[in-house]
């Protein structure tokens, strides 16, 4: 073995298939062999969320935290996969109506974020400030629940008050 | 760096047996912080990502068996009742992005001293099943954890299982950090209480090398239970058991000072949260006794 591996998988419903080293992360490859540059490399070890990418329709994971030979076959989806043509996703809308930004490198991070978080609340999944005795079904979008929800995205310039009422918005 | 990807449990073993010092990865939240900072740089990578059954859980009418790859999210999702202290300590872990990929079998590898599901599965008094190409052994969870971030496995097992008793009583876990997501934990401590058995059990994270239980802790406080009858009564704990039961669990740990905290500061917390955790769960156990008597 020379430490390179083939892989292939589907990048916004694309076909993408390279030769890679095999110590390649998904970000790595997202940003430096396809393109991709949505995907931001803030810290580069899960804390700060910026990379944060759609696997396999509808969770929400860290590319840097993820070796991108062992993804073989899998479907990737950034923001740059979140429009329909010219017409925004309902979350990034959101966030530019409320103006939940400010330098914008923690957006792209947090987009993909909020269209997972709030799928979660709408399946009915409970978070850690959920009430125990809440009732099955959609959670109530509380401002609280949105915090905790989107607790592993940082934007360094504070922009926590718009980003909070743009999710809101999309999830009621 | 060789990149190894068997398909089954039984290529992974014998991958295992043929490169022993090969680092197994699967939600990799762990292992690539490492590789990403240089801190460690494997000749070999073992992912485990293909092999479906450490991806599955089975509830059995006496034990749960979850799969070493079940991911924390799954765990919040489908073994609340069954698992109550692991899906609560499973809430606290990370953040989404990291309880999507990150899993049990991850924190026992690792067998970091903060790992947070560690109290939670000392308090439930699991087995972990590990496996190589010489066979299948249980090990006890009072057995897992032999030093800071070194577990009983030999360099080539693998991590298949972990067979959990279902929960006979209500179960707390407690964590304290400076924010609830993306933060080592300070200090932290789990409790379940087994009225089948009539014990308590416990665990403690991030205030000795290893995670730990406060056993004198849990045999005081069975003793004063079964002395008062309070499994039968349900009455109100009193406050000078909750006290020393407190005091007892602070007393067990061993921590030291760094960066997140000083050790008398999580001595002082510990306890704080061994009587909090007592009076949640025995609020608890007492709705339930009162409910099923009305019933």
């Amino acid at each position: 073995m020379d430490g390179t591996s083939e892989v292939g998988l589907r990048i916004n419903g694309k076909p993408f298939s390279r030769v890679i080293d095999n110590r390649t992360t998904l970000l790595d490859l997202l940003r430096e062999q396809a393109g991709v540059t949505g995907p931001k490399k803030g810290c580069d070890h899960g804390q700060c969320g910026a990379c944060t990418v759609l696997l396999d329709g509808d969770r929400r994971v860290n590319a840097c935290l993820l070796l991108a030979v062992s993804l073989d076959g899998a479907d990737v989806t950034t923001v740059e996969g979140l429009a329909d043509g010219d017409r925004l996703h309902p979350v990034q809308q959101a966030f530019v109506d409320h103006d939940g930004f400010q330098c914008g490198f923690c957006t792209p991070g947090q987009i993909c974020s909020a269209v997972a978080a709030i799928a979660e609340a709408r399946a009915g999944w409970p978070s850690v400030v959920t009430p125990p005795d809440t009732p099955p079904g959609p959670v109530e979008p509380t401002a609280a629940e949105i915090r905790e929800r989107m607790s592993g995205n940082l934007c360094r310039c504070g922009a926590y008050v718009n980003i909070v009422a743009a999710v809101r918005e999309v999830a009621r | 760096m060789d990149f190894l990807r068997p398909a089954s449990w039984e290529e992974a073993l014998a991958a295992k047996a043929e490169h022993p010092t090969a680092v197994p990865i699967a939600g990799g939240t762990d292992v690539m912080v490492e590789i990403n900072f240089d801190h460690r740089r494997p000749d070999v990578l073992l992912d485990l990502n293909r092999i479906g059954e450490l991806h599955d859980w089975e509830v059995g009418e006496d034990t749960v068996r979850l799969g070493a790859s079940v991911s924390y999210t799954r765990i919040i999702e489908n073994l609340r009742s069954v698992l109550p202290g692991l899906a609560t300590a499973s809430h606290t872990v990370a953040s989404p992005q990291i309880r999507n990929r990150g899993g049990v079998g991850g924190n026992l590898g690792c067998a970091s001293p903060a790992g947070d599901a560690h109290p939670a599965l000392l308090a439930s008094g699991c087995e972990v099943e590990v496996a190589s190409v010489r066979g299948t052994r249980m090990i006890p969870i009072d057995e897992f954890y032999v030093g800071v971030k070194r577990n009983a496995l030999a360099p080539d097992e693998l991590i298949r299982a972990i067979h959990l008793p279902r929960a006979d009583g209500p179960q707390q876990f407690s964590k304290v950090g400076t924010r609830n997501a993306m933060v080592i934990a300070v200090c932290a401590f789990g409790i379940a209480l087994h009225p089948s058995t009539r014990t308590v059990r416990t665990g403690i994270g991030s205030a000795a090398p290893t995670p730990i239980r406060a056993k004198a802790a849990e045999e005081f406080l069975a003793a004063a239970l079964e002395e008062g009858g309070f499994w039968d009564n349900g009455k109100i704990i009193p406050p000078a058991v909750a006290r020393q039961f407190a005091e007892l669990v602070s007393g067990a740990a061993n921590p030291i000072d760094d960066v997140r905290g000083s050790a008398s500061y999580r001595r002082h917390a510990l306890g704080v949260m061994a009587r909090r955790t007592l009076g949640w769960t025995w609020d608890e156990y007492r709705g339930n006794e009162r409910s099923a008597r009305c019933a």
